[in-house]
């Protein structure tokens, strides 16, 4: 085992850790709120096509990446219009949202790109800041998405979520949302901001793959990434930092098995262990942890005011 | 009995007539997602009403299609009264479609293996194999659930993709098919394949099966104690506690049973559809089946209306592809809005309901449109510590 293996290994975790952690930290915002949002997976989705949409049309992928953040607080709007507004069941209003995102996604995808070739985007550019420092540089070399994952979204996240009064007034809402409403919180339009920032965060993760990674859309692009990331929220136990943790942890993995099955002797493990534990080890942790599971207060509840 | 009589989905007792009863609500539903799908069909090119017709009515107009409509209802009839008889308790199951996964590799296997046996022994075994499987599957989540209070909404819906890679790490590994090298396990004994109700048509046992199961349901659900008991606990779990009912074995069983009937759903697709296990066996007919328990009002004539209605949208859906070429897509578009208003319009009607009735905060477990933790609150009812909230 080489150092370039090392260095390669390195970037290709944070290449693939990069839409997980915007899911995760979306997710976060929906949940810290009080409202767990199962449109992950449909918004991460529709954020991937209608990224590559508008991408194609415009030939600008900043406007793709636009259109993603728009469709995800569309889809984080309409959440919040089920579950704030009207108190809609929160697990069955965030399935009907995935199985509709992904209808209309590939929808739209036949009337737009019917059939015919696959049809490509240039995909964004590779950064290479670091190129001077030889192999150990090739760890830098990353989409801008990446780094603005890393480098902005997370820590600003954090800092929004647990030093800034909104950050407050989420937490506030999402534990106990009866007091924040005696404090004179607006609960619902709390929740509906960190349900739309969260569904730009989910967006713009599932425009990750059509803009940068592949330059082009196909069908099941997102491959429950949704799910893995509602997984990763609990393993970081609804923090910030633990589940952008939980998530290079999985690509580390991830990437270390992908390259690991061409060596002899290891092609013999299947892929799909691999890939099935993040969910097999949230639920292991969910039994051992049993009874001290430290959900958000409000977890899966409308608030009403009586 | 009485006391439990207006189910808990329509709440205090109402005319069917009345504009806030289910059926009017559903009905509602449908004509505002027909409205809000027309932007996308007229996007297509295609005139919005020769849609409906074209989604609705044709598939029953002649008897090929028609027939169809019972072959794409019977998975989701059992996934739709997996789901009802779970939501009914108030236990979440989001799982139906890892169940239906666990029940078809179960079926396939035990299908592969009874090669020399008669029908009238292998079609039990491998739907009895089905059913524990989906069974088996639904445990722990249901088990984390009554022992810890961990809500199963997450467990149940993160076990559907792993049954979905234990499906691909079969079909890639052992079961690949040994002749033709494709990802698909071996055909299954000519004894175990469902015989077809009509012959030359794909309709097949599955249907009757899965009627049956509709059947025994509602019967289970409706007349016997078992059933008061579970919808008590879906009703309110401090009540049904209080009146003796054994809450976390009501929950533990709702949840095997609903597994199970998911886990046959999958046997019937393996028998009666592909004759072996393939990787697109379920195009998410359990997450289908929550749109159908849904809109079926979580109860079983309900279902079985629902899922003949989604049949219907399905065919139609592909027929509508062919002769006005709007992408059959709008099928699975149909299907999320419809799930999206129907739970809205609930939800609308249980605000209206309890506009100034303080009902002490207690989540209806067993009504669709209420959400809540009814797992945090079962397990603290189960040892007493804290009272109602």
């Amino acid at each position: 085992m080489t150092f370039t293996f090392v260095f390669d290994l390195l970037a290709a975790t944070l290449r693939n850790a990069t839409p997980l952690v915007y899911g995760t930290v979306g997710e976060t915002y929906s949940e810290r709120s009080g409202v767990l949002n199962l449109g992950i997976e449909g918004t991460m989705y529709a954020g991937a096509f209608a990224g590559f949409a508008v991408a194609f049309t415009t030939g600008s992928p900043l406007l793709g990446l636009l259109a993603a953040l728009v469709v995800g607080v569309l889809a984080g709007a309409v959440m919040g219009l089920l579950t704030v507004t009207l108190g809609a069941n929160q697990h069955v209003s965030g399935i009907g949202l995935t199985i509709g995102l992904i209808g209309i996604s590939e929808f739209a995808n036949r009337l737009l790109f019917q059939g015919g070739e696959l049809r490509r985007i240039e995909p964004m550019p590779l950064l290479e800041p670091l190129a001077f420092l030889g192999a150990p540089g090739e760890i830098f070399h990353q989409y801008g998405l990446t780094y603005i994952a890393f480098l902005v979204v997370v820590p600003l996240a954090w800092w929004v979520l647990q030093r800034s009064s909104f950050g407050l007034e989420i937490r506030a809402v999402g534990d106990n949302p009866e007091a924040a409403d005696a404090a004179g919180i607006n609960v619902g339009r709390t929740r509906y901001l960190a349900l739309m920032i969260g569904g730009a965060l989910m967006g713009i993760g599932g425009a990750f793959f059509t803009l940068a990674v592949l330059g082009s859309f196909t069908l099941d692009i997102i491959a429950g990434r949704g799910w893995v990331c509602v997984a990763l929220v609990i393993f970081g136990r609804w923090r910030i930092g633990r589940g952008v943790l939980g998530a290079l942890l999985f690509s580390l993995l991830f990437s270390l098995q992908f390259r690991l099955r061409i060596l002899p002797g290891f092609g013999e493990l299947p892929f799909e262990v691999l890939l099935a534990l993040p969910y097999l080890v949230v639920i292991l942790a969910l039994a051992l942890s049993g009874r001290n599971v430290a959900y958000p207060g409000a977890y899966l509840k409308p608030y009403r005011r009586s | 009995m009485a006391l439990f009589r207006p189910a808990s989905w329509t709440g205090p007792r109402r005319s069917i007539l009345s504009p806030w009863s289910s059926p009017a609500l559903v009905v509602l539903a449908v004509l505002i997602t027909f409205v809000l799908t027309a932007g996308p069909i007229l996007l297509a090119g295609a005139n919005p009403i020769a849609a409906y017709v074209e989604f609705l009515v044709v598939p029953v107009t002649s008897g090929f299609t028609a027939i169809e409509v019972l072959v794409s209802a019977t998975p989701i009839l059992f996934t739709g009264a997996a789901v009802a008889i779970a939501f009914r308790a108030g236990y979440w199951n989001i799982g139906a479609e890892g169940q239906l996964l666990l029940g078809a590799i179960a079926g396939a296997g035990v299908g592969i293996l009874v090669g020399g046996l008669p029908a009238i022994v292998a079609l039990p075994a491998m739907v009895a194999a089905g059913a524990l499987a989906g069974a088996a599957w639904a445990l722990v989540p249901a088990l984390l659930r009554v022992r810890f209070g961990i809500d199963e909404v997450v467990t149940t819906l993160l076990l559907n993709p792993v049954a979905l890679l234990v499906v691909n790490g079969l079909l890639h590994g052992p079961w690949r098919d040994p002749v033709t090298g494709f990802p698909e396990s071996p055909r299954i004994a000519a004894a175990a394949e469902f015989p077809a109700l009509l012959p030359g048509s794909r309709l097949h046992l599955g249907f009757l099966i899965a009627m049956a199961v509709v059947a025994a349901a509602w019967f289970v659900l409706a007349r016997t104690p078992a059933g008061l008991r579970l919808r008590a606990v879906g009703l309110s779990p401090h009540g049904a506690r209080f009146a003796g009912i054994d809450v976390s074995g009501t929950l533990l069983r709702a949840a095997l049973v609903s597994g199970a009937v998911a886990g046959i759903a999958g046997v019937s697709e393996v028998a009666g559809i592909q004759y072996r296990l393939t990787g697109g066996l379920s195009p998410g007919y359990g997450y289908t089946g929550i749109v159908v328990a849904t809109l079926g009002a979580l109860s079983m004539p309900g279902v079985a209306l629902a899922a003949l209605f989604l049949g219907d949208l399905t065919v139609g859906a592909s027929s509508a592809a062919r002769a006005l070429g709007i992408p059959s897509q709008l099928g699975a578009v149909t299907q999320g809005v419809l799930l999206l208003t129907t739970v809205g319009l609930l939800a609308l009607r249980r605000n209206r309901l309890t506009r100034g009735i303080e009902i002490g905060g207690e989540t209806v477990a067993g009504d669709v449109a209420a959400g809540g933790l009814p797992s945090a609150a079962t397990a603290i009812s189960e040892e007493g510590e804290v009272e109602q909230e």
